[in-house]
């Protein structure tokens, strides 16, 4: 009986790994999100001089509990004159897109199970990093939808706002981005972690790292850049509307975009899982790096004040993109002058 | 397997095209016209061209359907058209457009008969890959490249001078 | 497997669906949209020819097509919101000064 099931199941070991990999890649994303909540609260807490979150649980781990399950209990409310189709989709959107996304990053090497090598990511794509910027740039819907579907005035700002700020800064993010493709001739995630194994790019292509980062602040709506919400001056943005868990889905999205985009510059500019101090659990070395960076995520939005719209805009336009252009024709450049002669 | 996957994509795709067509709102066309778009980037993939239908979701559904978005947003057309009518019929237009489908069709079943075209040629493990279009690209079609990014900095152009408000 | 003439038969309906669509809707937007529903019939069938052919000509072909699609969007997008402007309506039949 159970031999029949496994000569079933034998042509079919790729999917069962898969679905595993998905459900634990989900899983984790998921459940990582409140604890990030607790970290960036309790940092936050002491950028200010105050305590953060303390009285839930040790050290006030158990907040992130007990507001997620707050949400949870919260009413839903839809106001009438909201689109519902579009209102309901829209959360849905955001987390989905941001869950996809990581499934294309590596955390690495692959090892071996019953013969079978399993590799650390979700799919090791030959075009990993153009399915990252395609899939991360189908979240600004949710945003969208969110604005528009919402029937209101500050909801409408913040969707408008979110989708001029997210073209204007992807052309930079793609074009830094394209540095690294350049230096490593691949657009393979794992291939160009491979080539990192003796100098983390963001040592020769600083002013790339530089620019893909602010970019990466920019796009994940994140502090300075996060012009969409401005609590203070649209009320929270696109989602003013929204309560209960469907608001809960928003902050999700955000979250795991800042995890994302942390794990993409990683993987691009710090060498991924290559330690260069010679210790060598991978998991460990990415992971201690992705939160790092999303440590200094926290600290640029406990430290800088938000930039004016069209400071904004022209930040965007008339620095970045000059800049980043310039800096890949350079390294073209250099590429084809110094490298390949 | 291809069976299986190409007949629901292309009938969820037909459907989301008809509903952009017959949306009563202009976000509701666009949804579904991203939708749409999705639905042919997974026929691309079927059809190996990979790197094409990663463009078609980063350049259509990432960038043009944005811009969709936004002037709909800039310009609030949510309640603008939900009493649309069909335009005064016209006959000499529905029958142009009868003669033109048939003539397609008609065409398609006319090419097509030809055996070579039962089932895919056997093409190469790289095919449709970022290597191949690329080298294809800068070497054989560097021309039409080049007058593509010419047509786009009009484009450019073009749209920062129209959309200005006032022109000094 | 899937003949080619599904695939084209697929295109021809998507494009069809296009025309009918600029044909009979007055919003200048959605007939916006209804040009790419057909632009993007037009790839599916070159992408279709260049696999059952086995070359790259018709990718490259639509790629420039996307190009095309790029251009034409920002252009006629701007041009809907500077006739908005004037006219405060995207409706296409009360745009009609140059008619007589």
């Amino acid at each position: 009986m159970i031999d029949d099931i496994l000569n079933f199941l034998d042509p079919y070991w790729w999917l069962i790994i898969g679905v595993v990999k998905a459900v634990i890649i989900a899983v984790g994303l998921l459940s990582t999100v409140p604890l990030l909540v607790w970290l960036e609260r309790r940092l936050m807490g002491r950028f200010q001089v105050r305590l953060g979150p303390n009285r839930v649980g040790p050290l006030g781990l158990g907040q992130a509990l007990a507001d997620a399950i707050k949400l949870l209990f919260k009413e839903n409310i839809v106001q009438s004159s909201a689109d519902k189709f579009l209102f309901y989709l829209a959360p849905a959107v955001v987390v989905f897109t941001a869950i996809v996304t990581f499934s294309a990053i590596p955390f690495g090497e692959p090892f071996e199970v019953g013969g079978e090598s399993i590799g650390l990511w979700g799919a090791n794509l030959n075009i990993g990093l153009l399915f990252i910027f395609a899939v991360s740039s189908m979240g600004i819907y949710g945003i969208v939808l969110a604005g528009l579907s919402s029937n209101n005035k500050y909801s409408l700002m913040g969707g408008l706002r979110s989708s001029a700020q997210m073209i204007s800064y992807e052309l930079t993010l793609g074009l830094s981005a394209l540095c690294v493709v350049l230096m490593s001739g691949s657009l393979n995630l794992y291939d160009i972690v491979k080539s990192q194994s003796d100098m983390p790019y963001a040592i020769p292509l600083f002013p790339a790292f530089v620019l893909f980062f602010i970019a990466g602040v920019a796009e994940t709506n994140r502090a300075p850049f996060d012009l969409p919400e401005a609590e203070q001056e649209l009320v929270a943005g696109f989602f003013t509307e929204y309560s209960g868990m469907k608001f809960a889905m928003f902050f999700m999205g955000e979250y795991i975009n800042m995890i994302t985009m942390s794990a993409l510059i990683t993987i691009l500019f710090l060498g991924g899982w290559n330690s260069y101090i010679g210790f060598d659990i991978p998991i460990l070395v990415f992971a201690f790096k992705v939160f790092l960076l999303l440590c200094v995520f926290i600290w640029l939005r406990s430290t800088f004040p938000r930039i004016r719209y069209d400071r904004l805009m022209t930040f965007g336009w008339k620095i970045l993109l000059p800049t980043s252009l310039v800096t890949m024709l350079a390294y073209s450049a250099i590429k084809v002058l110094v490298i390949d002669a | 397997m291809e069976l299986l996957i190409f007949y629901p994509l292309a009938l969820v795709s037909v459907i989301l095209a008809l509903f952009v067509v017959f949306n009563k709102s202009p976000i509701g066309s666009a949804v579904c016209l991203i939708g749409m778009m999705l639905g042919l980037a997974g026929v691309f993939i079927l059809l190996q061209a990979h790197f094409l239908a990663i463009l078609q979701i980063i350049v259509y559904a990432g960038a043009i359907m944005v811009l969709f978005m936004f002037v709909i947003m800039l310009l609030n057309l949510k309640d603008d058209d939900t009493k649309w009518k069909i335009r005064e019929r016209n006959i000499f237009l529905s029958s142009a457009t009868g003669v033109l489908i048939v003539g397609i069709l008609y065409k398609i079943i006319d090419v097509t008969t030809d055996t070579k075209f039962d089932s895919p040629a056997t093409v190469p493990d790289n095919f449709g890959t970022v290597e191949v279009v690329g080298t294809a690209l800068f070497t054989d079609f560097v021309l039409p490249f080049e007058v593509a990014s010419i047509l786009l900095l009009a484009a450019m152009v073009g749209a920062v001078v129209l959309a200005k408000s006032k022109v000094d | 497997m899937v003949p080619l003439t599904h695939y084209l038969i697929f295109s021809a309906v998507l494009f069809s669906i296009g025309v009918l669509g600029v044909l009979i809707r007055r919003n200048a937007i959605v007939v916006f949209m209804c040009v790419e529903i057909m632009l993007n019939a037009v790839n599916v069938s070159l992408i279709a020819f260049d696999r059952y052919l086995n070359q790259h000509d018709g990718q490259i072909f639509s790629f420039m097509v996307m190009c095309v699609a790029a251009a034409e969007v920002s252009v006629g997008l701007a041009i809907v919101i500077a006739l908005f402007r004037n006219k405060a309506t995207v409706n296409l039949d009360e745009i009609n000064l140059m008619k007589w």
